[in-house]
């Protein structure tokens, strides 16, 4: 009887979660005397005993097999320092690419700056040195094609379950899409429905608290492409492209 | 910017497209709200897709400079808040702050829109200063046209505050309207590849190759020109590019007068 | 004392008008809009990002850097010189001091979390309603924090304890006649949850006592700013709960 707020409710910094000392403080909550409250932006999360908040704000986090996409930001004795949109700058070595680079090769032929790559992370530290690789199927520099950016907490929503949702949007708008997981996504096709694609991702991030949202994004597609979408029709989805 | 990046939007604009699906001489939304800052002799606040910016006037008596002893003073200004885009640093005005700033005054000023003769007090002594000072809360491109209609159209709301007894007094604004009749436009049209677009938002104006601004007067005159960015113009450009700007002119003016 | 009732019809204890928006400017990570009165203030949060210059870094925590600015039309009498001024310096550090204990940035090492307060219009209180502002922008950015700061002047005019002073009444003797010339003007910012002061200024003349009593006002009304700056920030994500209700 002393939790004082509802499970997946919105909580602000500060706020009291429980005033009972058998709860158990989890992510994003901290206790001040037998209070229980929350240390940031939240929606809150009751499982058990734990209490917990789900972050709905703030930077990209980096974790390790996350993959991102980067921005080349300075070429290295031994690869390249990445943008990854997020508070730490991450490296992609010369020794991460599938094609063996000798030792006094010019980088910028593999990767200039500026460009953006779709890369993973294999490691963080607890310094936060963030190592990347290009050396798995799919991972590789982008040409052509836009970046959008995103809030960071909405991209489980735009991949949706098994990638479906990026998936409807794809077939939809016959684009090549890829969704970092650092907020950074990548649309490719006719500049037409680049543009349909963009929309739609950006109706998800912004009504993703709305009920229903595979159904309006689908309806809005298909609005805007004019052509119906068979959503039994599921390709396999594998964040990439 | 990058190359694929810039190369991708111009792609797109050979198509006729635009990454907010707008034409390419079609500006985004624009909202007007006036008078909303109190101590300001005149504001407004404008809207124009995702950049916002508020301007203000304050109103001094100076002395007159000494080699236009009858003219009053107009300075516009305009600062690149840090609070407004990430890519802004606090300190010092840099080169695109200063840029902007100076387009918009020498278009005002130029168009001879405000008659400094009328702003003199005492000859040689005592003339009205007029300040303009531009403040972007979201920039997302385009600072210097919509800039440019925030300045005016705080101009046409200013009334000057009580002078008696060689005092300004703040607290007492008059009913007078400041000399400002007809009303200047700064229309900047940008150059990417072979395409000419207006309004741009800030990932456009980063492509951009080149940029031409024009102030226009209300009679159709141009009073103020500044070619902008890395790139060049031939004359066709120019003239192709003037034409876009003097008639998206009169769509702006009528939003600013109303 | 003669001043019994204030110049603008409040109660003694009575805040001015107070209005909060969460997430006004687009571009940065967190934002907030807030306004007592006729003092409004903007402020914008970017980051946690790297900083520069490199030597500022602190390989231990995030270091939070505020920055206070007038706009040039933001004063009722002259105009507001821009950039940065004695002033302006000195409620920026202030202002990192008053919100310091709430943010917890140990886990963003040599990193900057950048805090830009713009005020538009001033009355009076610019730097409480900055600091109101600022408090909101940070956990609209999703910064760790223990809680949302909350600010408000205080102070007494004509032996008078007055909550939330307008710039009349920083110079009541100026403006009314009064008993007492001695006007003293205490911002004051409280972390809500615990009740600690992490900002307290005072300039003016006031007795001990006085003081002392302007501080337990000051701690009482606070929990009215802090509602204002709590919904603000619910009503960005109200839709959210609506749905994880159901």
């Amino acid at each position: 009887m002393s939790i004082l707020v509802k499970d997946k409710e919105v909580v602000v910094p500060g706020e009291a979660l429980a005033d009972d000392l058998g709860f158990i403080p989890g992510y994003g909550t901290y206790r001040f005397n037998n209070k229980l409250l929350a240390s940031r932006l939240g929606l809150v999360n009751i499982e058990g005993k734990v209490i917990k908040t789900i972050p709905l704000a703030g930077k990209y986090l980096p974790k390790r097999n996350d993959v991102v996409i980067g921005r080349v930001i300075d070429i290295l004795i031994s690869g390249w320092r990445c943008d990854i949109n997020s508070p730490y700058t991450a490296v992609l070595s010369s020794k991460e690419t599938p094609e063996f680079i000798e030792k006094n090769d010019d980088l910028s032929r593999y990767f200039d700056l500026d460009d953006y790559v779709v890369a993973k992370i294999t490691n963080v530290t607890s310094q936060n040195l963030i190592d990347l690789t290009v050396r798995d199927q799919g991972l590789r520099k982008l040409r052509g094609g836009r970046i959008i950016s995103v809030n960071t907490h909405k991209v489980p929503r735009i991949i949706g379950k098994k990638g479906s949702m990026v998936t409807m949007i794809k077939q939809a708008t016959n684009c090549r899409i890829i969704v970092g997981q650092n907020g950074w996504i990548y649309v490719d096709g006719e500049p037409q429905n680049e543009n349909i694609a963009v929309l739609a991702i950006n109706k998800i991030a912004s009504e993703s608290h709305l009920s229903g949202l595979t159904e309006r994004i689908k309806e809005f597609l298909e609005k805007e492409t004019g052509v119906k979408i068979n959503l039994e029709d599921k390709g396999d989805y594998n964040g990439l492209q | 910017m990058d190359f694929e990046t810039k190369k991708h939007i111009i792609e797109c604009l050979e198509k006729d497209v635009r990454y907010d699906g707008r034409k390419k001489d079609e500006y985004r939304e624009i909202e007007f709200k006036i008078g909303l800052i109190e101590t300001a002799e005149g504001s407004a606040y404008v809207k124009c897709g995702n950049t916002e910016v508020i301007a203000g006037v304050k109103i001094s008596v100076e002395k007159p400079f000494p080699d236009t002893p009858e003219d009053g003073i107009l300075m516009v200004g305009a600062e690149l808040l840090p609070l407004s885009n990430p890519k802004y640093e606090s300190g010092p005005p840099d080169s695109v702050a200063i840029e902007v700033a100076r387009v918009i005054d020498r278009g005002i000023r130029e168009s001879k829109s405000i008659d400094t003769k009328s702003l003199c007090i005492v000859k040689g002594e005592k003339v009205w200063s007029i300040s303009v000072d531009i403040s972007p809360i979201n920039d997302d491109g385009n600072l210097i046209d919509i800039g440019s209609m925030a300045a005016v159209a705080a101009i046409l709301n200013a009334k000057f505050p009580k002078y008696e007894n060689d005092k300004v007094d703040y607290k007492a604004k008059t009913d007078s309207l400041l000399p400002f009749n007809k009303i200047p436009v700064a229309a900047t049209v940008l150059k990417l590849g072979n395409n000419f677009i207006i309004d741009p938002t800030e990932l456009e104006q980063e492509a951009a190759d080149s940029r031409l601004t024009v102030t226009i007067t209300e009679d159709n005159k141009l009073c103020a020109i500044q070619k902008g960015g890395d790139g060049t113009l031939s004359i066709e450009d120019i003239d192709k590019m003037m034409s876009m700007a003097i008639g998206k002119s009169h769509e702006i003016r009528k939003h600013i007068k109303q | 004392m003669v001043y019994s009732k204030r110049l603008d019809g409040r109660g003694f204890d009575e805040l001015r008008p107070i209005e909060a928006k969460a997430g006004v400017i687009k571009n940065a990570e967190g934002s907030a809009y807030f306004r007592m009165g006729k003092t409004i203030a903007y402020a914008a949060v970017y980051g946690p990002r790297e900083m520069f210059p490199k030597f500022k870094q602190d390989p231990k925590k995030g270091v939070i850097r505020c920055n206070y600015n007038m706009m040039p039309f933001s004063g009722a009498g002259e105009r507001v010189r821009p950039g940065p001024s004695r002033r302006s310096k000195e409620i920026s550090f202030v202002t990192d001091k008053a919100l310091i204990p709430t943010v917890d940035l140990e886990d963003f090492p040599n990193a900057v979390v950048d805090v830009y307060i713009e005020l538009p219009q001033t009355d009076a209180g610019s730097r409480c309603c900055g600091i109101n502002a600022a408090a909101i922008a940070l956990a609209d950015a999703g910064i760790p924090m223990r809680d949302i700061v909350a600010s408000v002047a205080v102070g007494q005019a004509d032996n008078q304890i007055l909550v939330d002073l307008t710039y009349e009444e920083e110079h009541l003797p100026e403006y009314t006649e009064c008993e007492s010339k001695d006007v003293a003007d205490i911002p004051v910012a409280i972390i809500p949850s615990t009740g600690q002061i992490s900002l307290l200024q005072m300039d003016g003349i006031i007795e001990k006592d006085a003081l002392m009593k302007a501080l337990h006002k000051a701690k009482e009304v606070i929990s009215k700013i802090s509602e204002v700056q709590k919904n603000a920030l619910k009503e960005k994500y109200a839709a959210e709960s609506i749905e994880n209700n159901e």
